[in-house]
C-alpha cells in the first residue's frame, strides 16, 4: 500500500520524500484547497521545485484544488488547475463537480482524485465520479467502517485512498457547515475550520475559556491542558449532562488495522497534516514507512512510539470501528 | 430573461422524528391549508427511522396530489450501506414521483430521469449547476451557506434552471456516522431505540456558558437559530430565484407558509412578518447571517439591509 504524505511547506515536502512518502500532497498558498492557513501551502515556484524534488527520488505529487469554487470567481481554480498541472503534478484532488468536469474536458491525460470533500461514500456515488469524470482514486470519506470499505472496494472502478492517521472530521467531511456558522467561514468556502483568526482564549476565574465566534467551545479548570477549540471537539451541555457532545479531543490512529485495511483493497494509506511542522512529518512518514514496510507482528513498537505524537496523546479508530457510532 | 413567474413556496421533507400520526396530520393539514405548491416527503436523515411513516406514505401523498400539490420523494443524505444504495436504486427505478437528490448516488441513479437537487447536495457555482442540470436536475434547492452574491451569480449564469433557495427553518449543517443525539442519551447508533424522537424539534446543544448554539436531530446537527428570509425575498425574487424552501419546525408551518406567500404576493411587510414569524415560532432566534455573507447564526436587521444597499 501507497503512503501517502501531508506538506504544508516546501521544507515538510523535503522530509516528507526524505522519509520515504510514496506520495506527497500539498496546496496553493490560497483558497483553492482544505488548508488555506496563513503561513501555510505552496507558489507556483515553489511547486514547481518540489515536484522536480519528489521526482528526482521516486516520490508522487498529489496537489488539492478541494474547496468547492466560489460563484463568480471559477478562474482560480481553473488557473490553479492548470498551473499544478504545467507543475508536473501526479494527481489533482478535487471536491467540486464544476472543477471536475473542467478538468476531464480541458486535460484528460490529467490523473484526477476524488477528495474526501466531495463526499463520496457508496458504490454508485464513486462510480458516478468514474463514469463522468474518469477519476482513478477516491479518498473515502471518514464515516466507513473497514467493513463498508471492503464492501465498497468490490463494487468500484477506482483505487481506494483511507485517513490512517492525524485529524479526525467526526462530520461527513465536505458536508459540514459549522464552522462557517460560528465564523462565517468554511472548510468548502474558505478551506478554513474552526479559524484561529476567529478564537479567543479569555481567562473567567481560575478557568481558561476557548470561543470560536461568539461562541464558547469550550472551558478548562485551572491545570487542564487547553486544546484548540475546533468546534465539533468542544464541550457542550445537552439537557442536564456537559461534555463532549460530539467527539472528544482525540485524533485518528487505525495503523493497528493495516491487515484489514489491505485485504479490504485500499491502495493507499493517508496521513492527515498538512498543517504541521516538518519535524513531525519526518518523525511520522518515517515510523509509518517502516510499519507498512514489516511484518504484522514486528508492527507493535513502531506503532506505539507513533502514538505518543498524537494529538493530545489519545486516538481513536473512529468510524472505521461499527460501535463508534 | 423570460417572464418572471410568481415565486412558488416548498415544503422541505420533515427531518425530525415524529411519531407516525403526527407526521401524518400535519402534511394532511399542510395538504388542506398550506399556500404551497410542492412538498417534500421521505426520510432523509437517518435509514433506521424510515418505517415510522411507511403506513401513511400512499394516504398523504394522495391527500397532497388531491389538494393540487406537486408531490417529490426525498431520498437519504448520507449512504453508507447496501440496503441504503439499494433503496436509492429502487426508488428511481419504480417511482413514479419525481425524486429529489441528497446525496451523490441518487445523482447517479438518477440520471437522465427529470429530479431535484436537495440543499444538501454542494452547488456552490454556475459549473456544477449547469452539469446538474444536463443529467436532468429541474430544481436545484441551494445549500444554506450560501451568500447573496453567490446565489445571484449562479441564478443569472443558468437562467434555465429553476432554483430553490432555503428560506424558513433550522439550517442543516453537519451529518455524521455517529448519532450524537443517541449518544447524548448513552446509547450507540446501533441500540439507539430511537429516542431522537422523544425531541420533535430537535435537543438544544448549548455552550458551557450557557448560549444556545446548534441542535442534534439524530446523526444530523441542524442549527439552533431559524434561517428567515422574509426579508432577503424581494431581492432573491429580483435575482431570479422561482421557488423558496420552509423547512418543518415543530410550530404551525401553515401560518409560516402563509406568512411567506403574502410578503411575496406583496399584501404584506416584511418587517410586519418577521414579527409576526417570532410569534408563530418562539423556540429559536431568527437568522440570516449566510445570505449577508456573515457568519450563519447572525441576524442582520433590515434598516442595515437598506443602508448596505
Amino acid at each position: 500500500m501507497e503512503l501517502i504524505c501531508p506538506a504544508g511547506t516546501p521544507a515538510a515536502f523535503h522530509e516528507a520524500v526524505d522519509a520515504g512518502a510514496d506520495a506527497v500532497y500539498c496546496g496553493f498558498r490560497d483558497e483553492t484547497n482544505a488548508r488555506n492557513f496563513p503561513g501555510l501551502n505552496f507558489s507556483r515556484e515553489e511547486l514547481k521545485q518540489a515536484i522536480a524534488y519528489a521526482r528526482k527520488k521516486g516520490c508522487e505529487t498529489f496537489v488539492a484544488l478541494n474547496t468547492f469554487m466560489r460563484a463568480g470567481a471559477e478562474d482560480i481554480w481553473y488557473r490553479g488547475a492548470a498551473d499544478a498541472i504545467a507543475c508536473g503534478a501526479d494527481a489533482l484532488i478535487l471536491a467540486d463537480f464544476g472543477l471536475m468536469a473542467h478538468v476531464a474536458e480541458k486535460y484528460p491525460e490529467q490523473r484526477l482524485h476524488v477528495s474526501v470533500q466531495a463526499s463520496a461514500s457508496n458504490p454508485d456515488a464513486i462510480n458516478f465520479l468514474v463514469d463522468t469524470f474518469n477519476a482513478k482514486r477516491v479518498v473515502l470519506p471518514r464515516t466507513l467502517t473497514i467493513a463498508d470499505i471492503a464492501r465498497i472496494g468490490k463494487s468500484i472502478r477506482c483505487e481506494m485512498e483511507v485517513f490512517v492517521f492525524g485529524g479526525l472530521c467526526v462530520m461527513a467531511e465536505g458536508r459540514c457547515s459549522l464552522s462557517s456558522y460560528a465564523t462565517g467561514k468554511s472548510p468548502n468556502m474558505n478551506g478554513v475550520c474552526s479559524p484561529a483568526s476567529h478564537v479567543r482564549y479569555r481567562k473567567d476565574g481560575r478557568d481558561l475559556v476557548s470561543e470560536l465566534g461568539a461562541f464558547t467551545i469550550n472551558r478548562f479548570p485551572e491545570g487542564e491542558a487547553a486544546g484548540y477549540p475546533t468546534l465539533c471537539k468542544g464541550r457542550f451541555d445537552i439537557a442536564d449532562s456537559s461534555g463532549y457532545a460530539f467527539e472528544d479531543p482525540v485524533s485518528l490512529d487505525v495503523m493497528g488495522e493495516l491487515e484489514a485495511l489491505k485485504a479490504a483493497g485500499v491502495s493507499a494509506l493517508k496521513i492527515e497534516g498538512r498543517q504541521r511542522g516538518k519535524a513531525y512529518v519526518a518523525e511520522v512518514v518515517k515510523v509509518m514507512k517502516a510499519a507498512v514496510n514489516s511484518p504484522p507482528e514486528q508492527r507493535g513498537a513502531l506503532l506505539s512510539r507513533l502514538r505518543s505524537m498524537s494529538e493530545g496523546q489519545k486516538t481513536t479508530s473512529g468510524a472505521y470501528e461499527k460501535r463508534w457510532r | 430573461m423570460p417572464e418572471r413567474t410568481r415565486p412558488g413556496l416548498t415544503l422541505g421533507p420533515v427531518y425530525y422524528l415524529w411519531d407516525a400520526a403526527k407526521w401524518r396530520d400535519f402534511h394532511f393539514r399542510i395538504a388542506d391549508e398550506a399556500p404551497v405548491e410542492r412538498v417534500l416527503i421521505g426520510e432523509t436523515v437517518c435509514s433506521k427511522r424510515q418505517h415510522f411513516i411507511e403506513p401513511h406514505l400512499a394516504e398523504v401523498v394522495e391527500r397532497l396530489e388531491a389538494a393540487g400539490k406537486e408531490v417529490v420523494f426525498s431520498t437519504l443524505s448520507l449512504v453508507t450501506l447496501a440496503r441504503e444504495s439499494k433503496q436509492i436504486r429502487e426508488m428511481a427505478a419504480e417511482s413514479d414521483h419525481m425524486l429529489e437528490g441528497n446525496d451523490l448516488s441518487a445523482l447517479a441513479v438518477l440520471k437522465d430521469k427529470p429530479h431535484t437537487i436537495s440543499p444538501l447536495i454542494n452547488v456552490y457555482n454556475a459549473p456544477t449547476a449547469r452539469l446538474l442540470a444536463s443529467r436532468g436536475a429541474k430544481t436545484i434547492c441551494l445549500p444554506p451557506e450560501l451568500p447573496f452574491a453567490s446565489v445571484q451569480e449562479i441564478a443569472e449564469n443558468c437562467p434555465d434552471i429553476d432554483f430553490e433557495v432555503f428560506a424558513f427553518g433550522r439550517m442543516p449543517l453537519a451529518i455524521s456516522a455517529r448519532c450524537a443525539h443517541a449518544r447524548s442519551k448513552g446509547r450507540i447508533k446501533d441500540n439507539c431505540l430511537f429516542v431522537c424522537g422523544e425531541e420533535p424539534d430537535g435537543l438544544p446543544v448549548k455552550t458551557l456558558d450557557r448560549q444556545s448554539f446548534l441542535t442534534l436531530n439524530g446523526v444530523q446537527t441542524v442549527s439552533h437559530a431559524c434561517q428567515s428570509l422574509l426579508g432577503e425575498l424581494d431581492d432573491l425574487v429580483a435575482a431570479g430565484i422561482r421557488s423558496f424552501r420552509l423547512s418543518p419546525q415543530d410550530c404551525n408551518m401553515v401560518e409560516v407558509a402563509r406568512l411567506y406567500r403574502a410578503v411575496l404576493d406583496g399584501v404584506m411587510g416584511a418587517d410586519e412578518a418577521i414579527a409576526g414569524l417570532q410569534k408563530i415560532y418562539p423556540a429559536a432566534p431568527l437568522s440570516n447571517g449566510f445570505h449577508h455573507a456573515r457568519e450563519g447564526a447572525a441576524w442582520v436587521a433590515r434598516a442595515r439591509n437598506l443602508q448596505a444597499s
